[in-house]
């Protein structure tokens, strides 16, 4: 949390007028801050988007390459970087085998499973490492419930700087080993996600490494407003009636919603009202209490219980602002029990081809939830963000039961033959 | 007397003090005794009504006073305070 504020070069843009406080409005210089000095409110960065709008226009964008960059002048930083990993630009898929099974008439999945590390992550540490290399910090670090290990790992990585990633000592293996491929540092810490965050607060302090999601905060968490400009996009410059996503910290959630009402402010598409609905696992859902008790105040879960790790955070910054967002569009914030999550996986692989980490299966279950509480009417079209590939989750298509490591006697695997044909056919004749 | 430790936001109202010794039974004591030292310290801490503004997170020995009994959880001898911004993580 130095306040070590940049140097006002010519290269700066005037789109960036600087970041102002989100309690009080108060104004601030870019820097490696994101608190409020006056009032202790989250920074967030303040465009000026008369500047905004003077370049960027559908035609714009359609002539640019594939990535968030497409859309720079919505994003904190001065010029798109020279390094960093393609990010962004997943597709939007139709997703018509499984909308029937969630009770849905038209659905989209947002396939973000398959950003560089795999999940949505990689865009909000793309932005928050542009401006990390701008700071000149001497690391980059986070504290991470696992998506974010793995592109907080790669990103340092691509970029030649050091990484430390904080993480809750009994994370899934396979998310470890992912950051740990990248070079990073991986430090575990005996607690939850909430005591590792805790912590990397006062570590950031002492420091002055970049941690993506605190100090760098106000930049990252502009990096998820991308979702809702590619998805307007892939829809041929519209949004839907009804966006569904994960809701953790509730950053990306509200942010992706942020993002919809800045397309509208520029005239980039017409103003429709959206209904957000968040998914969260009952295991760990401070957000969907909070909602369904009719409060915006967030009870802290102490002690998450659910197989859904990267949704595992019981006291979620932006919790508040997430319950507002779903009361103001008319949507909801539904718990889902990791049975359902489980169920919801296996059903989207079957059915789409596309295989999700436990965020995903909660979001598609979320939808369903949503559409038998009435929040989703007959006719909707439905955009669900999957956030993160399953093979970071192996485990959980099965429940926890085994490890993610296919086995004899698993269904749907068959039984070692020998290489000849009779064999073979002597095995489909017991069945198969 | 317990320890507040105090993040670099705050610091400019302490005088640049990273820690300051506080006396108090209960955490609101402790923060109305800290608020009374370091009178910059208010509009930082406090809401309005007294309690503690929502941005703010305090942690007794590193767990959340939510998990306690929140400003009423009793502070001994020797124990440390941490206040810190709630809008971080995720």
């Amino acid at each position: 949390m130095a306040i070590e504020t940049l140097p006002a070069p010519a290269t700066r843009s005037p789109r960036i007028v600087g970041m102002r406080c989100r309690a009080c409005g108060g104004a601030q210089p870019i820097g490696l801050s994101y608190v409020c000095p006056a009032c202790f409110g989250p920074l967030e960065v303040d465009y000026d988007y008369a500047v905004v709008g003077a370049t960027l226009t559908r035609e714009a964008i359609a002539a640019r390459a594939p990535g968030i960059w497409r859309y720079v002048e919505l994003l904190p930083v001065d010029q798109p970087p020279t390094r960093g990993l393609p990010v962004g630009s997943t597709p939007l898929l139709a997703a018509e085998r499984l909308a029937p099974e969630l009770g849905l008439d038209r659905l989209w999945i947002k396939d973000d499973t398959r950003n560089p590390s795999l999940s949505f992550k990689d865009r909000a540490v793309a932005v928050a490492a542009a401006r990390a290399v701008e700071f000149g910090v001497e690391a980059l670090a986070c504290a991470s419930t696992g998506n974010l290990a793995g592109a907080t790992a790669a990103a340092a990585a691509a970029l030649g700087l050091p990484a430390y990633v904080f993480i809750p000592a009994d994370l899934e293996p396979a998310k470890v080993d992912h950051a740990l491929a990248y070079g990073a540092t991986v430090v575990p810490i005996e607690g939850t996600y909430d005591d590792v965050n805790r912590l990397c607060l006062e570590v950031a302090d002492e420091t002055g490494w970049g941690f993506v999601n605190i100090n760098l905060r106000p930049f990252y968490a502009e990096g998820s407003k991308t979702l809702a400009y590619e998805i307007a996009e892939s829809l041929g410059w519209r949004s839907p009636d009804v966006v569904v996503a994960p809701v953790a910290s509730g950053a990306m959630f509200t942010r992706v919603a942020r993002g919809f009402e800045e397309l509208v402010e520029l005239g980039l598409i017409e103003r429709r009202p959206i209904r957000f609905v968040g998914g969260q696992a009952t295991g760990c859902a401070p957000v969907a209490t909070a909602w369904a008790a009719g409060t915006e105040v967030i009870v802290p879960v102490r002690t998450p219980d659910t197989i859904v790790r990267s949704l595992a955070i019981g006291n979620p910054a932006d919790g508040s602002y997430a319950v507002a967002l779903a009361n103001g569009s008319g949507g909801s914030i539904e718990a889902i029990d990791d049975e359902v999550t489980a169920v919801a996986i296996r059903d989207v692989a079957r059915l789409e081809g596309i295989y999700p980490e436990t965020a995903g299966g909660v979001t598609l279950a979320a939808a369903a939830a949503a559409r038998r509480r009435g929040v989703i009417r007959p006719g909707d079209e439905v955009v669900a963000l999957l956030t993160g590939n399953g093979l970071k989750t192996p485990d959980a298509r099965t429940l926890g039961h085994g490890d993610g490591i296919a086995r004899p006697g698993q269904p749907g695997l068959a039984p070692a033959i020998r290489p000849s044909l009779s064999a073979f056919e002597q095995w489909l004749e017991s069945g198969a | 007397m317990s320890t507040v430790r105090i993040p670099p936001t705050l610091r400019v109202a302490t005088g640049g003090a990273k820690q300051v010794e506080v006396p108090g039974g209960t955490v609101r004591e402790v923060v109305t005794e800290l608020v009374a030292l370091h009178p910059g310290l208010e509009a930082q801490l406090l809401a309005p009504d007294g309690d503690l503004n929502r941005f703010v997170n305090a942690f007794l020995n590193d767990t959340d006073v939510r998990h306690l009994q929140a400003l009423d959880t009793p502070v001994g001898e020797g124990d440390t305070l941490v206040l810190l911004p709630a809008m971080a993580g995720g």
